[in-house]
């Protein structure tokens, strides 16, 4: 179907129906409880980033998951794609169309000239490479870039702007052809609220987009050239291929997809700051990336959300809300859970997330994608233990 | 020229301390084979050792001193700090005035401590882990060392003064036979340099004159031979670990006068210390120290008013720049060996 | 006129003179074997061959044009292609993959920009790659992970996706070193199958007497980095100064 296997179609109908229904699935709380206060994660602010990033680590992944080049300045062309799309709303209109396809462009056009540059070596090299590129880009937009991105106040749209193609009645915030991002439907059902938003949708229509296309990539002959270049790049020249032009394609892809994610996040909130290019940021869609499992399809897209997901709940969390939840027990205990955990809450989410980096790459290299199969293995063995002596069936 | 000497001189305090962390770098990766993104953090703790330091000699305790009244007419509360009530004033007041350079004996045996569990606790388990790995888990635990010091001191920088006696400037220019006050450079500075410079002069002749040193060089260059040998290479390994970390501890002390410490320093240095380690040559030890001076000395002068009028901006690039132009002229870095790091 | 003609090639490592004014000249359609003790330039040379590295002098002319200062991938599409001495393939992709992709640089050449088609929809090359893997039996084992396999397995791969690429030379670097003798009689028969049915000519360099001799039409001896003699199996066998220098050596 579409081109696809049959388990890869059934991975990408599982991601659209996710991707569609996520504002109902992802709160399963009502919304005055308490646990809805807490875990709920179905807000379109939320419901965004998910998905934005996910389109941010799929792209991330072309590049890392196939060639096993580890690029540590890829949030420069997440912070390319929002400038450029600011723009767009700054010189046109608000309008989104030609802001995301500007920021896909303008990522694409830097990720030719830093990926030409940066594939000429190999290794960490690569990666230095990278990231001093993108710390460039970083310290330039807060120095003498300043006209181009408004320094540290942050790019964004004001009255005086041109906005050529802005005619009356258009609305004042970003839009698709006068359908408003903000724009919201809300259902009530009982304790449950649902709020559908036109901005998540559209970015959930690009994620779905961006999957199939990362499918059909790995499935390619391409997506098959890239890993046997990370298996084996003498093996590659001396077959009678040119690794260069490859590698390029794929690091192209993977920043347009960066690209897009940028504008993308521009075109929910335009606004857009240098910080977004900061290496720190680049470290994070590493960690996305590995946590979901590096090279796998949708491992990536799980990483981002988790990340984004801890992320709003643990930030979010305080002493309060603990003892709250611990007001069953007695009261000394109660103390000391909150006393305990509290270093890790609220403003304490780094701490967290730092901890968590460690624990995925001690205990789970492979990704939550390899600790399900590893689950799902154990269960399988059991079973054929008891079927037929453990007889040893030959990995596919 | 009285300028340019002066930005040589600026260059070279933060370009000792990218030389100190580059070095550290570059033991750790070409004994241990690890990309350690951790050694930033290192560098801070050291800066912290000062900070606590300074706070330890500053704890007091209150007296109620009746013979004095304060502006309300109610006796006088007086702080004395502990170390001048057991100690005496002068003494008390010396160790004050001295807490920094007094760290460095706290920090050494802390950095090694600290060095030693980090190694055998946790990097370890990831020497035949793919450099990527690496990375992750020592990136992780650098923002959990700086989440710790946010947690413990707060996220503001805290000034942690030099000794008064080296408060102040020194006349470099007359020294050097120029007119007078044209070059005056804050003494402290001078002291990092000539400290960093010993330290580094320390590690390369304990590495050259020791049978200690001599069997970990040859550890860097070929480590299966030397294990073939039946030498306990892992052994020496693990302090080769602790001296870095004692180093970066060192550079750290050292540098709270120059920078008040704050959590994120040492992701601050990192950064550039890597590009610096990259631009020397994976695994060079001359050429992590020469890149650190060079990069440091560079950026001073990109820093220089007529310099910026130029090329706008530079000041804030230059390292990376050059570090790319580098890279790409020089595939391994300025001193970097064959087949290091290219896969 | 051969189809390789390598002309007073020279090599140096820092003092050690690697390679010492080698000429060489390979006829189409034929066995050429290269032997000589360990160290004595053999995978030096093939490495000048296929633009791993380039000679301080000399000349090396394939088909009448020239490889010297090309690229390796530029020179593989020329026709050349290498057996390794450690096998060299993509280890972490499938048997049936480590073939496809030679096929696709047989077809497309050095770099093609492919569209988003599957590579299972690539019937023709997928008919191609299994075909020769028939062919050096390991069909069955197409869904393996090449990692998985045995060296001798390795090898044979290595040589299929050489094959499947239909060079115009051949150059193998001990194809059975370290291969059990049931391998290496396979391997013979392998070779030889080739010869006959494809009339690939090649470059072989080999330890192994029995080898060298059941397929071999002319044998270069090399020692030192420069060729002591030339000719044929038969002539070498007998050949004094060869017995001295190198048989004598390996039969102790
Ligand atoms: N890249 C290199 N750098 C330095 N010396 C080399 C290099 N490659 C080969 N050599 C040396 O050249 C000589 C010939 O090696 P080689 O061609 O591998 O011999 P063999 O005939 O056994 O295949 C050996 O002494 C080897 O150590
Ligand atoms: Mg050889």
């Amino acid at each position: 179907m579409l081109g696809l296997n049959s388990r890869d179609f059934k991975l990408f109908i599982i991601v659209c129906i996710m991707a569609l229904v996520a504002p109902v699935l992802l709160n399963p709380f009502p919304t005055e409880s308490a646990l809805g206060q807490s875990f709920n994660a179905g807000y379109p602010a939320l419901m965004q980033r998910f998905v934005i990033f996910g389109i941010l680590a799929i792209g991330f992944n072309i590049l890392f998951g196939l060639t096993g080049f580890l690029s540590f300045g890829h949030a420069a062309f997440l912070g390319i794609g929002s400038y450029a799309a600011v723009w767009m709303f700054k010189l046109l209109s608000y309008n989104v169309v030609p802001a995301i396809i500007l920021s896909v462009v303008v990522a694409g056009l830097f990720a030719v000239v830093i990926g030409y540059v940066s594939l000429r070596r190999s290794g960490i090299y690569f990666s230095i490479l990278t990231l001093a590129f993108a710390q460039m880009a970083y310290q330039l937009a807060y120095s003498v870039l300043t006209p181009l991105t408004n320094g540290e106040t942050g790019l964004q749209v004001y009255n005086g702007d041109p906005q050529i193609l802005m005619s009356a009645g258009d609305p004042t915030v970003p839009h698709f052809f006068g359908i408003t991002m903000n724009g919201q439907t809300q259902l009530d059902l009982g304790g449950w609220s649902f709020t559908f938003q036109n901005g998540y949708y559209l970015a959930a229509i690009f994620l779905i987009a961006s999957f199939y296309l990362s499918i059909r990539i790995f499935r390619s002959p391409m997506g098959l050239m890239l890993r046997a270049i990370k298996s084996n790049q003498t093996r590659m020249s001396y077959v009678g291929l040119n690794t260069k032009p490859y590698m390029l394609a794929a690091f192209v892809i993977s920043g347009m997809y960066a690209g897009l994610a940028g504008g993308l996040l521009a075109a929910m909130d335009p606004l857009t700051g240098a910080e977004r290019m900061f290496w720190t940021a680049s470290g994070e869609i590493v960690v996305m990336s590995i946590l979901g499992g590096v090279g796998t399809l949708i491992g990536p897209v799980l990483g981002a959300g988790l990340i984004k997901y801890l992320e709003n709940i643990v930030s979010k969390i305080n002493d309060g809300i603990l003892h709250n939840w611990f007001a069953f027990m007695p009261d000394w205990m109660d103390n000391l859970f909150v006393t305990l955990i509290h270093p890790f809450i609220g403003k304490g989410w780094h701490l967290t997330l730092g901890l968590l980096f460690m624990a995925v790459v001690i205990f789970l290299p492979g990704g939550l994608v390899q600790g399900g199969q590893k689950i799902m293995d154990m269960f399988s063995r059991n079973k054929n233990t008891d079927a037929k002596d453990g007889a040893k069936t030959p990995a596919e | 020229m009285d300028a340019f000497i002066l930005q040589i001189l600026n260059g070279l305090d933060k370009g000792s301390a990218y030389a100190l962390i580059a070095l550290g770098l570059t033991l750790i990766f070409g004994t241990l084979g690890v990309v350690n993104f951790a050694h930033g953090a290192l560098f801070m703790i050291g800066a912290f050792v000062a900070v606590t330091m300074q706070k330890i000699f500053n704890l007091s305790f209150l007296t109620v001193d009746e013979t004095q009244k304060d502006f309300l007419g109610n006796p006088l509360k007086v702080e004395t700090p502990y170390v001048e009530a057991w100690f005496g004033d002068a003494m008390g007041n010396w160790l004050q005035d001295w807490s920094v350079p007094l760290s460095i004996l706290v920090v050494i045996p802390v950095m090694f401590f600290l060095g030693f569990v980090m190694e055998r606790g946790l990097i370890k388990h990831f020497y035949k882990r793919p450099h990527a790995d690496q990375i992750l888990v020592t990136f992780g635990l650098a923002i959990v060392i700086g989440e710790i010091i946010k947690a413990f001191y707060g996220a503001n920088p805290i000034q942690t003064p030099p000794p008064t006696a080296f408060l102040g400037t020194i006349d470099v220019g007359s020294w050097l036979g120029f007119a007078e006050n044209t070059i005056a450079y804050p003494t402290w500075r001078i002291v990092y340099f000539g400290f960093s410079a010993v330290i580094i002069a320390a590690v390369f002749a304990f590495l050259q004159f020791t049978t200690f040193g001599m069997v970990v060089r040859a550890g860097m260059a070929d480590r299966e031979t030397v294990g073939l040998l039946g030498i306990d290479i892992d052994r020496r390994f693990t302090f080769m670990f602790g001296l870095a970390a004692a180093v970066a501890g060192m550079a750290g002390v050292m540098y709270a006068p120059i920078l008040s410490p704050h959590y994120n320093i040492g992701m601050d240095f990192l950064v550039l210390s890597f590009v610096v380690v990259v631009v020397g040559g994976m695994g060079s030890l001359p050429g992590a120290v020469l890149a650190g001076f060079m990069l440091g000395i560079l950026q001073s002068f990109a820093s220089m008013n007529e310099v910026k009028a130029l090329i706008p901006g530079i000041d804030q690039i230059i390292i990376y720049l050059v570090a790319i132009i580098i890279l790409l002229t020089r595939p391994r870095g300025l001193m970097g060996r064959k087949g290091v790091m290219e896969e | 006129m051969g189809i390789l003609e390598v002309k007073g090639v020279n090599k140096r490592f820092g003092g050690l003179q690697a390679l010492g004014d080698v000429n060489l000249s390979v006829q189409e359609n034929t066995v050429h074997a290269i032997i000589g003790p360990n160290g004595a330039g053999k995978s030096t040379l093939l490495n000048v061959l296929v633009g791993k590295l380039i000679p301080d002098s000399g000349s090396v002319m394939f088909d009448g044009q020239s490889v010297l200062g090309r690229k390796p991938h530029e020179i593989a599409q020329m026709g050349i292609s290498r057996v390794f001495q450690t096998p060299e393939i993509f280890s972490d992709l499938t048997v049936m993959e480590n073939v496809l992709i030679p096929c696709f640089a047989k077809r497309d050449g050095a770099f093609r920009m492919h569209g988003i088609e599957s590579v299972a929809d690539e019937k023709g090359l997928n008919e191609q790659a299994e075909m020769m893997l028939d062919e050096v039996k390991m069909l069955d084992k197409r869904h393996m992970t090449a990692s998985s396999m045995s060296r001798g397995d390795k090898r044979r791969l290595e040589m299929a996706m050489c094959l499947v690429q239909e060079p115009r030379l051949l150059l193998l670097d001990e194809p059975t070193a370290g291969m059990a003798r049931a391998d290496t009689e396979n391997t013979i028969l392998l070779l030889k199958d080739i010869r006959t049915k494809r009339g690939i000519t090649m470059a072989i360099i080999e330890h192994d007497m029995n080898v060298v001799f059941s397929l071999a039409d002319r044998i270069t001896v090399l020692a030192q980095g420069m060729p002591l003699v030339e000719d044929t199996p038969d002539k070498i066998k007998n050949h004094p100064k060869v017995r001295e220098a190198y048989l004598g050596e390996a039969q102790v």
